[in-house]
């Protein structure tokens, strides 16, 4: 190791702070990157059910198994799904839809709120596996940053492209999304689309560190506020085990939310611009992050809270 | 409180500086938008589709549509398309819409974009079949007459006319389409045999005229081709010119 000279730091409970080490044997790599493999088994498998319904027929008890895309779809012809942001945007144009696609947006919106909506970029957005890989290579090759851009940026773009729909009268992200270029050529037949997704991930590559989905994304920031209060699915952070050196952030594509003071507080990564990818629990050296449910976290947290104040109290 | 002046001069800076960047994004972004949805009038939608604004306003890109149709005659227009962005669209001269009675395109469209009120498959008006004279072989005074055969509407969206000639005594029997009954199905344009289709769907917004409320026309016999109510099965003819040409069929040159 390089630090290997250095002397061990200490951490917050006075003990040495570790670093990540890589497992040697293949068996411990794969376990370290074990979120990384479901994920893309997830974002990929989502695909190809897409895209072996249209082109290959595949059905289940006589019923098209995934028709459509991620704007809209149909799993065996009785349930639907809809992107909601996509229909939150027509519905601004003040045209009147189907019950169809609102039932479809409601219950993507409602499986959201209990995963965290922004699960949809780590495990179902295609276009993750093409900012992921410029992440990487970007810091493989040292490229640093050509300006700074502040995060919220993308809040500002979510609000111009529901603005932009009620001036233009047509869903104005819907109309240049990456995402949904990206997912509909793939499925439906490959045009110059691919130069879109090109743009994107010379962006994060040379431009700006997650530049596309950490800053931009409309849609990654209307899904970091579906389900920032509700969502079930969390990051449980242990402040007793945790020595604060820092692994976690490195490679979390959104750091701004390990603010491990107020993770402490609330004993979990509570903000919506968490994705849920998971890459920070197996680099951390302590097992101080792992996933878990919200209920379980603040149960446990109230009781330990409760420990506390009655140990201070005698 | 002095600090308290100097970061409200700084917020008043900054709102300005976020406002015209998001101004000018937005504008940007509104002019692009438009100037996608201006190529919507070259598209041939699938039946039911809405009119151009609200048909791009509603469509969500989903292609359910495309995946309903068992011909496979839809498709999703994809960047650098002259269509707009992922909308569905179809080009009769490689695989025109055969008219399936049930629909199945127009029930699989989740948001409306192809609009439910559309029960009978003939009541589509999914574009209008336009006729070029000039190549038409019909015209040129050949028996072709294909596309009146291959209609699915026949004898009511394309009906055959007797078309007499001045310098000979042949007379033509030309194809004529009747935008009250085509569907713009494209099955003629598919049909035609010439190397470039001479009929061909394009939508109605492009070819048609209007008339105008204030014009009452007379009940000439000339004009009563496109008087006629809709159900009537036989184009009139005029009368001198069919019983001259069916004379001439019977009896030959020797008369």
């Amino acid at each position: 190791m390089t630090h290997g000279s250095r002397q061990p730091e200490t951490g917050a409970g006075g003990g040495p702070v570790r670093k990540f080490v890589m497992p040697n044997t293949l068996a411990g790599k794969l376990w370290v990157w074990r979120y990384i493999i479901l994920r893309r088994v997830s974002q990929i498998a989502l695909l190809l059910l897409f895209f072996g319904t249209a082109h290959w027929g595949w059905k289940v008890a006589d019923r098209p198994l995934l028709a459509g895309n991620l704007s809209s779809s149909e799993l065996l012809g009785v349930i639907p799904m809809a992107d909601p942001f996509a229909v939150l945007q027509i519905l601004v144009t003040q045209s009147i839809l189907e019950p169809r696609v609102l039932i479809g947006a409601l219950l993507i919106l409602a499986v959201y709120a209990i995963v965290g909506g922004r699960s949809f970029c780590a495990w179902v957005c295609p276009v993750n596996m093409v900012t992921d890989l410029a992440g990487w290579l970007r810091t493989r090759l040292g490229i640093s940053g050509a300006f700074y851009l502040s995060r919220n940026t993308r809040y500002t773009v979510l609000a111009l492209a529901l603005a932009v729909s009620v001036i233009a009268g047509v869903a104005a992200f819907e109309w240049i999304s990456p995402v949904g270029v990206m997912h509909r050529e793939l499925i439906y037949g490959i045009g110059l689309g691919w130069a879109a997704v090109l743009g994107v991930f010379l962006l994060d590559l040379f431009i700006l560190k997650h530049g596309w989905c950490g800053h931009l994304c409309p849609l990654g920031a209307f899904y970091a506020l579906v389900g920032a209060r509700t969502a079930q699915l969390r990051i449980h952070f242990d402040e007793a085990t945790c020595t604060h050196c820092g692994e976690c952030a490195r490679i979390c594509p959104e750091p701004q939310v390990l603010n491990l003071k107020q993770a402490a507080q609330v004993g979990m990564v509570a903000s919506g611009e968490c994705t849920n990818c998971g890459r920070c629990t197996p680099m951390c050296p302590e097992h101080s992050l792992s996933f878990d449910w919200r209920v379980a976290i603040t149960k446990h947290k109230r009781h330990s809270h409760a420990g506390t104040s009655k140990r201070r109290a005698a | 409180m002095s600090k308290a002046k100097v970061s409200r001069r700084a917020l008043v800076g900054k709102v300005a500086q976020g406002t015209t960047l998001a101004v000018t994004g937005g504008s940007i972004w509104s002019y692009l938008l438009s100037q996608q949805a201006r190529a919507a009038p070259r598209a041939v939608r699938p039946p039911g589709a809405r009119q151009d604004d609200d048909f791009n306003a509603h469509c969500i890109k989903c292609g359910q549509c495309v995946q309903a149709c068992p011909y496979d005659t839809l498709r999703l227009a994809a960047v650098g398309e002259a269509i707009p962005i992922g909308t569905p669209y179809f080009i009769p001269r490689q695989i025109p819409c055969y008219m399936c009675p049930d629909i199945p395109c127009r029930k699989a469209c989740p948001t409306g974009a192809l609009d439910s009120v559309l029960e009978d498959i003939n009541e589509a008006r999914m574009g209008l079949a336009v006729i070029d004279v000039e190549h038409c072989l019909s015209w040129q005074g050949l028996r072709c007459e294909i596309c009146h055969r291959e209609c699915p509407v026949q004898d009511q969206a394309i009906t055959v006319e007797l078309l007499p000639r001045r310098v000979s005594k042949h007379a033509m029997f030309v194809p004529m389409v009747h935008s009250a009954h085509c569907t713009g199905c494209g099955i003629c344009e598919n049909a035609c045999p010439t190397e470039e289709a001479a009929i061909r769907v394009v939508p109605p917004g492009l070819v048609q005229g209007k008339l105008g409320a204030h014009y009452r026309l007379q009940q000439r016999p000339d004009t009563l081709r496109d008087q006629k109510s809709p159900d009537s099965q036989t184009p009139m003819r005029s009368n001198t010119v069919e019983t001259s040409a069916l004379e001439y069929l019977n009896e030959g040159e020797s008369r």
